[in-house]
């Protein structure tokens, strides 16, 4: 790895912090904002990971000195990661949906969703007590 | 004064440990690649024993229902179930695994490319001591409260994740530990494989000119690496659910069983060709040096291989046509699954051709290579109906399934590792074989093999479910035909381990009395064979062989010798 | 034993053995968290409401604390490279440990994280967000604390002794590896809501 002029690392690394705060910052915008639907969505996937994958870039790229490293070491990486998109949309059509063509889950996702505010409101009722988690876990097992 | 007598006797003794080497040091925690191979060789064998052995006694439960089994006794139906399960782990991550990829890989990878090692030799070494420390664990499962993991070896959830499902409470978490900690042992060798030939290989060897068993290994190496992260995730959660109770794959709680299918099959199904490309290697090995012909199609072959890879990863759902994945997702994987029909055809035909036209000789290791050739092909026919989504539908989880695979399996891991000692023995203990007691050990093998799993095949188009303890109990399935047929393949069995005799004795007295092979008995042109045979530490002595030219010149026009060892120098330009 | 290995020493395709045998590590760990990112993933889309509402209870805070960590120790594990290069013992050793210090803050973080996270009642049989959750930032727990373990050996053994120079930017490749996974389990798990 000698021989070539290394790239201004701190350059990169305050790059590196000023994504992640606009990654932190910015589904934190979308609430303030009070977005809904779609642009939320938009706002939230783009900054929280659109910049996880620009971030990853630059780490891999400078840090890992992907951009001069000889040719086989990002076919590597590459060719794993590609792997997972096959993984995850092979086993999207079913994992990924609560009913398909010929079978239904039974796990009913209103349900969950109740319990969990539920859990909540329980929470903010008796905070921190060491009680209240033994009493959530067993509601929990008696679903 | 004391200090400096006691710096002198350690140097004294450093120096003969490196000389004279002690047992344990030599055999047991050797780093020599050879003795690793050796190791993963011998362990794979006694495994290999044991599946038999497990084999036998669940093939005499069928047929011969509730009676009492020389050699075991009665068996009970959780007894049956852990015997089938582990029959199954055994023979590919026990057997098929160590024998073909670490055994292979390890003995044959450094001398074919030309280097004094593996370029690491310590990792090596710790790669061999966590896969005996998983083959302890899975043995070690029989003997806990409730017995040994009974789910097959696909292990699917919900039975596997909940002890009162499948009533073993430390079998199934053993069971899972041994699988991960073998995987873990794959992958420390694998990455060993994969680097050793891509930077350590001798000099002028090109990419083409590496012999076709290293480019096997090496791609399945690299397969069963790509493949195996989601079911080491997997076996994390699984284990999770099995021991702590957390509901990763129970559907009452938004777990997702099918899922568990996913993960076990994304890896499951690469990893037929992580095992059927090593023994692909091994026959063109064989076939080309006893046929004394140049392999057919090298690139193609080749080419092919790498197609296989990489569309091994696209194929996994077929296993789970008839378990809930979606219909419009079968299409797909029933079209992938035919396609890759087509890279295998083409590696066998390929043999096939290399054939065509050379001088044969029939030696027990191009008999075992030659039946590999044959009868993989049936196997991989039987795959046609298994892939379509509609006939699977029918066939799925009958003993057709079963006696598919096994003809994929056995030709893989059985007959093709018996090519390989063979043709090896000789490199790797300095003797031949007996080739008369060699060939009655193929005859019995092949025979008894095929008497096994033909019955089969009929019987599992007639309808027989593979996960039944007894027959007996089901009139359909109950006929006097149907049982014949039973117990002529249980005493098919009988005769293809009786036929391992010959070989283990042919093998033991071999080591000691076989005729000396000298370095190149079978005038083959690789790298292993220009090394002294056994290869001391180091293999080539102190100069490391160059390479001037592909691994299989044999027959060369305008040549005296039908062979031309890869590091021959070119005579100075004779015209 | 005295006896080196010339297999060890070749180098065919240009990268050093040792960094080529990092790449495929790196490899095959990338399938084992992005198999189970994606089987997160699927889980997620399959769970909107009810996981959403699960994961608004992880604490942005620390998370984005231990993000900055991690950021912070790659930055120094990449100095440490550079020192390395220069053959720079005290230099090397100094960043290396500074890099060690950050992963401890990182797993100091994490540890009361997941103290009041589960005395707060989400513990890993809450529900499977939060199995998922313990799992996943578990098993990178699991991957910081061996980096930071082999990071001490590669200081204090080898660096110590000035002799295999090119371990420090092999660990380091793993060290942003890791740094990398927890760039996409910091979405994932804390700002996706």
């Amino acid at each position: 790895m000698s021989g070539h002029k290394h790239p201004s690392y701190l350059k990169i690394y305050f790059t590196l912090l000023i994504l992640f705060i606009v990654s932190v910052l910015g589904p934190e915008m979308a609430h303030v904002l009070g977005l809904e639907g779609v642009p939320r969505a938009l706002l939230v996937l783009s900054t929280a990971f659109g910049i996880a994958i620009w971030k990853a870039y630059l780490v891999c790229a400078y840090f890992m000195h992907l951009k001069v490293e000889k040719i086989y070491a990002p076919y590597i990486l590459l060719a794993c990661l590609s792997l997972l998109f096959v993984f995850f949309f092979g086993t999207a059509t079913d994992a990924m949906f609560a009913n398909g063509h010929n079978w239904v889950k039974k796990y009913s996702e209103d349900e969950a969703l109740a319990e969990v505010i539920a859990r909540d409101e329980h929470h903010e009722d008796d905070h921190g007590h060491s009680e209240s988690h033994d009493e959530s876990h067993n509601e929990e097992k008696s679903q | 004064m004391a200090e400096v007598v006691h710096v002198e006797v350690g140097h004294g003794e450093h120096h003969d440990d490196h000389h004279e080497l002690s047992f344990w040091s030599k055999y047991i925690f050797s780093t020599d690649h050879k003795i690793i191979g050796f190791q993963y060789m011998f362990t794979g064998m006694a495994m290999a024993l044991i599946g038999g052995y497990f084999a036998y006694v669940f093939r005499m439960q069928l047929a011969f229902p509730g009676s009492s089994i020389p050699f075991w006794g009665t068996l009970s139906p959780a007894a049956y179930n852990s015997l089938v399960t582990n029959h199954g782990t055994i023979m590919i991550f026990w057997v098929a695994m160590p024998v073909l990829i670490a055994a292979m890989g390890n003995f044959l990878i450094p001398l074919m490319i030309g280097c004094d090692d593996m370029v690491f030799p310590k990792i090596n070494r710790l790669s061999y001591q966590i896969f005996l420390l998983s083959a302890i664990v899975l043995l070690a499962s029989f003997f806990v409260p409730g017995g040994a993991f009974g789910g097959a070896w696909t292990s699917y959830a919900p039975l596997s994740a909940k002890a009162q499902y499948n009533s073993t409470p430390f079998g199934a978490p053993l069971w899972l530990i041994a699988v991960t900690l073998e995987i873990v042992a794959f992958l420390l060798g694998g990455i060993n494989f994969i680097t050793t030939t891509m930077n350590a290989r001798a000099k002028g060897m090109k990419i083409y000119d590496i012999p076709m068993i290293v480019w096997m290994i090496v791609i399945a190496s690299i397969l069963f690496m790509c493949s195996v992260g989601p079911l080491v995730a997997g076996a994390v959660m699984l284990l999770f659910d099995q021991t702590l109770g957390t509901a990763f794959f129970d559907a009452n709680a938004g777990g997702d069983p099918v899922l568990w299918q996913h993960l076990f099959w994304f890896f499951g199904h690469p990893e037929v060709y992580v095992v059927l490309l090593p023994a692909m290697g091994i026959v063109a090995e064989v076939t080309c040096t006893f046929a004394r012909k140049k392999l057919f199609s090298y690139k193609l072959i080749l080419y092919s291989s790498i197609g296989l890879g990489i569309l091994s990863f696209f194929v996994w759902a077929h296993h789970q046509f008839i378990s809930g994945v979606d219909p419009r997702a079968t299409y797909l994987f029933t079209t992938t699954t035919l396609l890759i029909s087509i890279p295998v055809a083409i590696m066998l035909f390929a043999f096939v051709a290399t054939l065509y036209g050379g001088s044969i000789r029939f030696t027990t290791a191009m008999l075992f290579a030659l039946a590999f050739t044959g009868e993989f092909l049936l196997g991989g026919v039987t795959g046609i109906w298994l892939g379509s989504s509609g006939t699977d539908i029918y066939l799925h989880d009958t003993y057709f399934v079963l006696a598919h695979f096994h003809y994929t399996f056995v030709p893989i891991a059985i007959i093709a590792t018996f090519a390989a000692i063979y043709y090896w023995f000789p490199k790797m203990f300095g003797r031949k074989m007996n080739e008369s007691w060699g060939k009655i050990h193929f005859w019995g093998t092949i025979i008894g093999f095929n008497g096994i799993f033909i019955p089969l095949f009929i019987l599992g188009a007639g309808g027989q479910h593979r996960r039944i303890y007894n027959f007996q109990n089901y009139p359909d399935l109950a006929g006097a035909d149907m049982q014949d047929m039973r117990v002529f393949a249980t005493m098919s069995l009988i005769v293809m381990l009786v036929s391992q005799i010959p070989f283990l004795i042919n093998f033991i007295v071999s080591i000691k009395r076989g005729e000396k092979a000298g370095k190149n008995p079978w005038k083959a042109n690789t790298l292993e064979w220009v090394a002294p045979s056994p290869p001391p530490h180091g293999n080539f002595g102190p100069v490391l062989p160059e390479v001037y030219r592909g691994p299989y010149e044999y027959s060369v026009d305008g040549r005296e010798k039908d062979y031309w060892p890869q590091n021959e120098k070119p005579e100075p330009e004779a015209s | 034993m005295a006896h080196q290995i010339v297999a060890t020493g070749r180098s065919r395709t240009g990268i050093p053995t040792g960094r080529l045998a990092v790449w495929w590590i790196i490899g095959s760990e990338i399938v084992i968290f992005g198999g189970l990112i994606a089987t997160y993933l699927l889980n997620r889309f399959n769970h909107g409401p009810s996981w959403s509402a699960e994961a608004a209870h992880t604490n942005t805070f620390i998370g984005a604390a231990n993000t900055f960590w991690l950021l912070t120790s790659s930055l120094f594990v990449v100095f440490a490279h550079a020192a390395s290069e220069r053959q720079d013992a005290k230099k090397t050793r100094m960043w290396i440990w500074l890099t060690i210090m950050l992963g401890g803050f990182f797993m100091g973080f994490k540890s009361y994280e997941y103290a009041t996270e589960i005395l707060h009642g989400y513990t890993i049989f809450t529900s499977n967000f939060w199995s998922f959750y313990y799992l996943a930032t578990g098993l990178h727990g699991f991957h910081v604390l061996c980096g930071m373990v082999i990071m001490a050996i590669i200081a204090e053994n080898d660096i110590k002794n000035e002799r295999n120079w090119h371990r420090v930017e092999n660990i380091g490749l793993y060290w942003h590896f890791v740094d990398i996974v927890w760039i996409f389990l910091f979405p994932l798990m804390y700002i996706a809501k």
